[in-house]
């Protein structure tokens, strides 16, 4: 399935994601990284860090709605891969995050933009092994 | 209440940005990473423009006594680089490989209920936990051998 390049909106999304990002370390001082927002919301510090946290999810959560309400759709979700493929890779996010301690916003954005060895070690790696994993589905296997 | 009404602001904003920038949109994650065929170059302009823009936001910021609502700025203070990290962030990589989607790319939509988005994040809360209940494990000392 081919996707077109969109320039546009890949820098203003992007701009919008590091504002987010830059606000929440401004007001409540805390990396903005979705594995470590959503993991603490099953094992809280205390009420006040699972009352933010859910807040947080909650107006991630509004975005499809405020989108529909602009564009008269929800976004579009384009699925190219098999339902197999879906919740194995699900299985395997879940896993490598929590190992990983982190994903694409808190160690590709918020880590990176710290400057963490860890954070870029970490990008890095998961950066190479998706475009490998994309190789081998489309091109080793797919054919 | 305004530390929530701000905090669940910024998650719209954050919502908003991952929609806008296809980062929500499993075709076109992974075709970002399909050099070799259909590559759309889209996120590469994500992750540029939201690393810029929170680099520079981040100096300012973190040049401040404290946050707004908080003591102290909360930062991850560890620097090991240690197998936990590489292995785990490869697993993650493998995973995102085979769905296109990321945790940050997912939150936001799972108020779609589409299928395939409801079975990717019942299997990556499966993960997570999973994934917990083995690093308690491997965390808590083995019992010697008589």
């Amino acid at each position: 399935m081919i996707t077109g390049f969109t320039p546009l909106a890949a820098i203003a999304g992007g701009a919008l994601i590091g504002l987010a990002s830059v606000l929440l370390m401004a007001t409540l001082g805390r990396i903005l990284g979705a594995t470590g927002i959503l993991a603490g919301v099953f094992t809280p510090a205390n009420r006040s860090d699972l009352d933010w946290r859910l807040a947080l999810l909650a107006g991630m959560m509004t975005a499809p709605f405020l989108w529909l309400a602009f564009t008269g759709a929800l976004p579009a979700i384009d699925v190219p891969v098999s339902r197999t493929s879906m919740l194995i890779g699900g299985l395997l996010v879940g896993i490598g995050v929590t190992f990983g301690s982190g994903c694409t916003s808190g160690h590709g954005v918020c880590g990176m933009a710290r400057l963490s060895p860890r954070s870029i070690v970490a990008t890095v790696t998961f950066m190479a092994f998706t475009a490998l994993t994309v190789f081998v589905m489309r091109h080793i296997i797919g054919g | 209440m305004a530390r929530l009404i701000i905090t669940y602001l910024i998650g719209l904003i954050f919502g908003v940005g991952i929609v806008l920038s296809g980062m929500a949109n499993p075709a076109k994650v992974l075709n970002f990473f399909d050099f070799a065929g259909t590559w759309d170059p889209s996120l590469l302009l994500v992750m540029v423009t939201a690393l810029v823009v929170t680099f520079i936001g981040y100096r300012l910021v973190l040049g401040r006594p404290a946050p707004v609502f908080e003591r102290r700025f909360a930062l991850p203070t560890g620097s090991q680089i240690d197998r936990s990290l590489v292995l785990g962030s490869a697993t993650f990589g493998i995973g995102w490989g085979l769905s296109g989607f990321c945790p940050g790319g997912l939150l936001p939509v799972i108020s779609t209920t589409k299928t395939e988005v409801l079975l990717f994040t019942a299997a990556m809360l499966g993960g997570i936990f999973l994934a917990r209940r083995a690093r308690r494990a491997l965390a808590s000392p083995q019992p010697q051998a008589a």
